[in-house]
């Protein structure tokens, strides 16, 4: 057994601060293991809250708009047309509720990372792991969602598949950044101007009407925000009408996880092995 | 003398302070610790021992100095160092979303050993803590007592070669003490190597070959127990009382009996080679202490001559 162990730990080499030892998937499945013993109303509540939203206005305010026309160009049903703004949304909720309070609380009142940073794992490991602990929620969420829509009859072409993986890509972009943001927040307060930016990103991103009845400098600023590539992306593809701007929203995610990455990691660098 | 595994020369460690000169924690330390050796590391609060424990644990970088562990530079094999070590952080940071078993096997996948060797060692490791029946124990629901020895449990989880323990029994009680002392006289048997701190003189002379007094981030004295209060102490010590508010008062006039007099708050200490003698001399100056006590001298007068402070402030 000795034998075993040493094999396993023998021969990395990297300063003190070295960032990668391979092996997030400790750290995935210690969130795994505390997972099953976490509360789930809220899990299930956060999942719930867009099926509601889809519910309530998708066939009750759907009753009076009629149809409605996405920016590809496509006429569809109101809900169709809401539905995968919010599976993007499920995909942000659920990555950024284990990415920024679960985090916070780790990093300000348990000392959680610092034990771990004292093993052979590294600031990268700590970091990728939580992130991807993270976007699970979100695809989870996701996921459901998506069979909501089947039901429905809301996934209108078969590029609606694409919707899944484009929901991974967007709930690890949340959880990269956001638990980026979190790792330099002190105090409650500071967290607070994480629901004051989510809020109105959920409201203004094209989620419930198309982002055309805005003035252009208003559509430059939402377009800014990263929920709004995501409703795109995956609005495009359950709808069925492909553009190569898709691309650009897939580079945004594709940004959004590098920077995240990386501030997360030097954060944890700078907190736990100075 | 086999080659050290542990190794520190001129050790020194700073922290930036904001619109200040840094803050030197560690000055200037240079010690060597033996494959199979207990080193202790005494001091007052604030003395730089943590941050010392943490040079060696790879999760600090030194500011100057050379630093050898196991034969490897920290500063070039910071993960491969930490993967042979064991750590007691003297702030428990055990994991409180888990119970007590998932804490321990949880541990080891941290370290990258299989699933199969982190269940065994778990349950191993429970039964080294005696912490069985609280296997399925929130960390939370235990306690302070028992998260420390459990907190001891995961630093073997991955059969360190070094065992570095802050202040491991600080919060025990004496029962628990002595289990653990007693653990860890089988570790030391099976040829671990033990670092530790602790604020208890009569453990530091239990469980320490060897050791070092430090303070302001220097070493005071190095040697074993018995030869640090051969050199730095009488053999007796005799204590007496006055009361808070006579003690300062009556030392003036205690000048001259024994080696040496210290005044603590409390009370008054003089060191002899004959403590009764001592005594007999104060009552016969018509001095009459409130309570008089003659014993061994031990490694805290060494500590209170080398410091020149109480160690539990
Ligand atoms: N991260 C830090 N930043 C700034 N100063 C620090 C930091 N860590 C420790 N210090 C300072 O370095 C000095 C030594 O601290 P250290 O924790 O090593 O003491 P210690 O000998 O372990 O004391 P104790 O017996 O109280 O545990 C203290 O003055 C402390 O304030
Ligand atoms: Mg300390």
């Amino acid at each position: 057994m000795t034998g075993v162990i040493e094999q396993a730990t023998v021969g990395r080499r990297g300063g003190v601060r070295a960032l990668w030892a391979g092996n997030p998937w400790a750290v995935v499945q210690r969130g795994l293991i505390a997972a099953r013993s976490s509360s789930w109303v809220v899990v299930l509540s956060g999942f719930f809250e867009p099926v509601f939203y889809l519910a309530s206005m998708g066939i009750g305010l759907g009753a009076l708009i009629g149809t409605v026309q996405t920016s590809g160009g496509a006429e569809v049903s109101y809900a169709a047309f809401i539905a995968p703004a919010l599976l993007a949304v499920s995909a942000m909720n659920g990555a950024i509720y284990d990415s920024t309070w679960n985090v916070f609380f780790k990093l300000n009142y348990g000392k959680l990372y610092e034990g771990m940073l004292a093993t052979s794992l590294g600031p990268l490991d700590v970091a990728l792991g939580e992130i991807l602990y993270a976007l699970l929620r979100g695809l989870v969420y996701a996921a459901g969602f998506m069979v909501i829509m089947q039901i429905w009859g809301l996934n209108l072409a078969w590029t609606a598949i694409l919707a899944l993986p484009a929901v991974l890509l967007i709930a690890f972009g949340f959880a990269s950044l956001g638990m980026a943001v979190t790792s330099y927040m002190k105090t409650f307060q500071h967290m607070d101007w994480i629901n004051f930016v989510l809020l109105p990103m959920f409201l203004f991103s094209a989620t419930l009407y198309p982002i055309t009845v805005y003035p252009e400098w208003v559509q430059g600023i939402v377009m800014a925000f990263p929920l709004w590539h995501g409703v795109e992306l995956i609005r495009g593809f359950t709808t069925g009408v492909l553009s190569p701007d898709m691309g650009w929203h897939i580079l945004y995610y594709v940004v959004m996880i590098a920077v995240g990455l990386v501030f997360t990691t030097k954060r944890m660098r700078a907190l736990f092995l100075d | 003398m086999p080659e050290a595994v542990i190794t520190a020369e001129s050790l020194r460690k700073t922290y930036k302070v904001k619109g200040k000169a840094d803050f030197v924690a560690v000055d200037d330390l240079s010690f060597e610790v033996a494959p199979g050796e207990s080193f202790g590391l005494l001091g007052p609060n604030g003395a730089g021992k943590s941050t010392t424990m943490k040079m060696i644990g790879a999760v600090s970088t030194r500011t100057a100095g050379s630093l050898s562990i196991l034969g490897l530079d920290p500063d070039q094999y910071g993960p491969e160092i930490r993967s042979r070590l064991g750590v007691v952080p003297q702030q428990d940071n055990l994991d409180g979303e888990l119970n007590a078993r998932e804490n321990l096997f949880i541990y080891g996948r941290y370290f990258g050993l299989p699933a199969k060797v982190c269940h065994e060692k778990a349950d191993e490791l429970l039964a080294f803590a005696q912490l069985e029946d609280k296997a399925k124990s929130r960390v939370d629901a235990l306690s302070g007592g028992m998260k420390r020895r459990l907190t001891i449990a995961r630093g073997l989880i991955n059969d360190p070669r070094i065992l570095l323990l802050d202040e491991p029994t600080t919060g025990l009680d004496p029962q628990a003490r002595h289990v653990l002392w007693d653990r860890l006289f089988r570790l030391k048997e099976r040829g671990t190597t033990l670092v530790l701190t602790t604020h208890y003189m009569d453990e530091a002379e239990q469980l320490c070959d060897r050791l070092i007094v430090v303070d302001k981030g220097r070493i005071m004295a190095e040697g074993t127990p018995s030869s640090l209060i051969r050199q730095h102490s009488s053999r007796e010590v005799l204590e007496v009382r006055f009361g808070s508010d006579r003690n300062q008062q009556v030392a003036g006039t205690l000048e001259g009996i024994g080696d040496r007099v210290e005044v603590l708050p409390d009370r008054i200490l003089v060191y002899t080679s004959d403590g009764e003698a001592a005594l007999e001399r104060i009552t016969a100056l018509g001095l009459s202490p409130i309570t008089s006590l003659v014993r061994r001298s031990s490694l805290e007068d060494v500590f209170l001559r080398l410091t020149g402070r109480s160690l539990i402030e």
